[in-house]
């Protein structure tokens, strides 16, 4: 039955829930892009008269406790956190490749001190492992960096690495290897074409894992500090406002859940 | 015993990483770390710069770092954590006491997760792409995009501050544990109703199932007897993978709800920079990972004596 569904999804790399997951993910990046250029206003600006106040033309969302403009803080946010995520993402990506690959290749002692590395980090909780992290790297975005792409190369790592043995070990690449073929090309023509359909779905999950940890270190008032525009730290400052100023809340509420949402459905099922 | 020795293996090395890091930590505060210890051991008003001396030469702080890491080290191995750089007190003392309130708040999670998720995944399991299962599917994929800080407000402002059912926060009632408890178990029962789901459609699609229900069991009795066992195996081993889900929910969940627990002492440590008390709950919540992932392990080999071998 799986094997039949992963073939399938490789062939169509469309599915009706990946085209729903592409879909919101367009819509909030056009949010966060082209929001400011249409209205234009400052993230940052207060203006205590107008604090809690409805939408209006020049901030359509309301206005937060401070005044300012929940639709630029929002817009602002929305680049803050998926930057963050995907310079992660991309520095773990590499790392987990790199390292997956000369695991497999190489193997012995190389093999068996990157594994237990890697299970041993794969024991830790990965909040608190960005935790740590944060306390020790000056600045915060820094620091999310660093942690987020700690905790997320283990899992390319691990893929990477069960992959390239897999294929290493096939008739394929041993006539390659006879015909006197460099690892680069053995690299390119017969193991990156295993791995690539697994990158997409483990970039999708771990590009949402760094959002979710950035805007959950930020309600717990221990990530993004106060004026900057962050997701969880947004809800959390509009929280104790919710009557007054249910947009203002809600906002954030949705387009995070949306965007969650939507890299959940990109990345497709994970069978186990 | 192989399965144990490498488990032993994985929590050696969580402990040296843990140490490792919080060492650097500790390295890379600002201030003199030679008083900031001393304070902890002497009380601020006994410190002067004779005891911070004395505790300089005898942990070689201003030394070269590597013997003062494999020191650092050994006091761990000998579980001598420390004192808490905050409150004073051993931070061994600390966490005993906090350990309960987490495991008692985790543990109730994941048996409401239990109550709730597995048997709407049985239920669509057996009738797959049945109108359930389609409704299963959509809404164990919406919970399980809903991170769980999320969720935590979601129930706050619908069942505490909207319909005023239940307190917002507070420890010591039973009805304290409802929210936490809730918000944490949503988020697991939506990955367990799915494996679950899975797991019994697999199970309901092979010939000893439809034996059974030919030699005249009806469907209870075949669930009862063929299926729960064979459903609990793959479910079991999720729960250990779901362990980490619920410590980093511990970790958010806890200070969310002001629970005092080992989740919320992490984050107010890591906001002192109190390192002995960081070092503490880290090295509790990795290695209570590990542990619980070995009994898992074992626990699976007991269910289905076929992995063993």
């Amino acid at each position: 039955m799986s094997s039949i569904d992963f073939q399938t999804t490789r062939r169509l790399p469309l599915s009706p829930m990946r085209a729903i997951g592409t879909g919101l993910i367009t819509l909030v990046a056009a949010l966060s892009l082209l929001g400011p250029l249409i209205v234009p206003g400052d993230p940052l600006a207060q203006s205590l008269i107008k604090a809690l106040a409805g939408p209006e033309t020049g901030a359509p969302l309301g206005y937060d406790h401070l005044g300012r403009s929940v639709f630029h803080r929002l817009a602002d946010a929305l680049r803050l956190s998926p930057v963050i995520a995907l310079a992660a993402v991309a520095t773990a990506g590499a790392a987990g490749l790199i390292l997956g690959t000369l695991s497999a290749a190489k193997g012995g002692w190389i093999d068996r001190i990157f594994v237990m590395l890697a299970d041993a980090l794969l024991a830790l909780p990965g909040l608190l492992l960005v935790l740590i992290v944060l306390a020790m790297v000056p600045g915060t975005a820094l620091g999310f960096w660093a942690g987020l792409s700690l905790v997320l190369w283990v899992e390319f790592f691990r893929l990477t690495r069960a992959a390239t043995r897999e294929t290493l070990a096939s008739p394929a690449v041993q006539a390659s290897r006879l015909l006197g073929f460099g690892p680069v090309y053995l690299f390119r023509i017969h193991i990156w074409p295993e791995i690539a359909p697994m990158m997409l779905t483990a970039a999708a999950f771990g590009t949402a894992t760094a959002i979710m940890a950035i805007a959950a270190l930020g309600f717990v008032h221990v990530g993004m500090r106060a004026p900057t525009p962050e997701l969880g730290l947004m809800m959390v400052e509009l929280l104790p406002y919710w009557r007054e100023a249910p947009v203002a809340l809600l906002s954030p509420v949705v387009v995070t859940f949306a965007l969650l949402l939507g890299l959940t459905l990109l990345a497709g099922s994970r069978e186990t | 015993m192989k399965l144990i020795a490498s488990r032993l293996v994985q929590a050696v090395m969580v402990a040296i990483l843990i140490g490792t890091a919080t060492f650097i930590m500790m390295r890379s505060l600002p201030g003199d770390a030679a008083w900031r210890i001393a304070a902890g051991r002497y009380g601020y008003d006994n410190v002067d710069a004779a005891a911070a001396d004395t505790v300089r030469a005898e942990l070689g702080i201003d030394g070269p770092a590597l013997p003062a890491l494999l020191q650092w080290l050994s006091d761990l191995a000998r579980f001598d954590f420390g004192n808490s750089l905050v409150s004073g007190q051993p931070v061994m003392d600390e966490i005993v006491h906090q350990l309960g309130a987490s495991a008692s708040l985790a543990l109730v999670a994941l048996l409401l997760s239990l109550v709730i998720g597995p048997p709407f995944g049985i239920l669509a399991g057996l009738r797959p792409g049945g109108m359930l299962d389609r409704v299963l599917l959509v809404a164990s994929t919406g919970v399980k995009a809903v991170p769980q800080f999320l969720m935590a407000l979601v129930l706050i402002v619908l069942l505490a501050v909207h319909l005023r059912w239940l307190p917002a926060a507070g420890h010591g009632e039973l009805r304290h544990f409802i929210l936490p408890g809730l918000t944490l178990a949503l988020g697991l029962a939506a990955v367990n109703a799915r494996i679950t789901r899975d797991a019994m459609a697999r199970i309901a699609d092979m010939p000893f199932w439809r034996f059974a229900q030919w030699k005249g069991l009806s469907e209870r009795q075949t669930l009862v007897r063929h299926g729960l066992r064979n459903v609990s195996v793959p479910l079991i081993t999720y729960l250990g993978l779901q362990f980490v889900t619920l410590v980093e929910g511990v970790i958010i969940v806890e200070s969310i709800f002001g629970w005092p627990g080992i989740g919320h002492a992490l984050v107010h440590a890591i906001f002192s920079r109190d390192v002995p008390m960081v070092q503490g709950t880290a090295l509790v919540l990795g290695l209570g990972f590990v542990i619980v992932n070995s009994a898992i392990d074992l626990a699976v080999r007991r269910l289905d004596p076929r992995v063993a071998g």
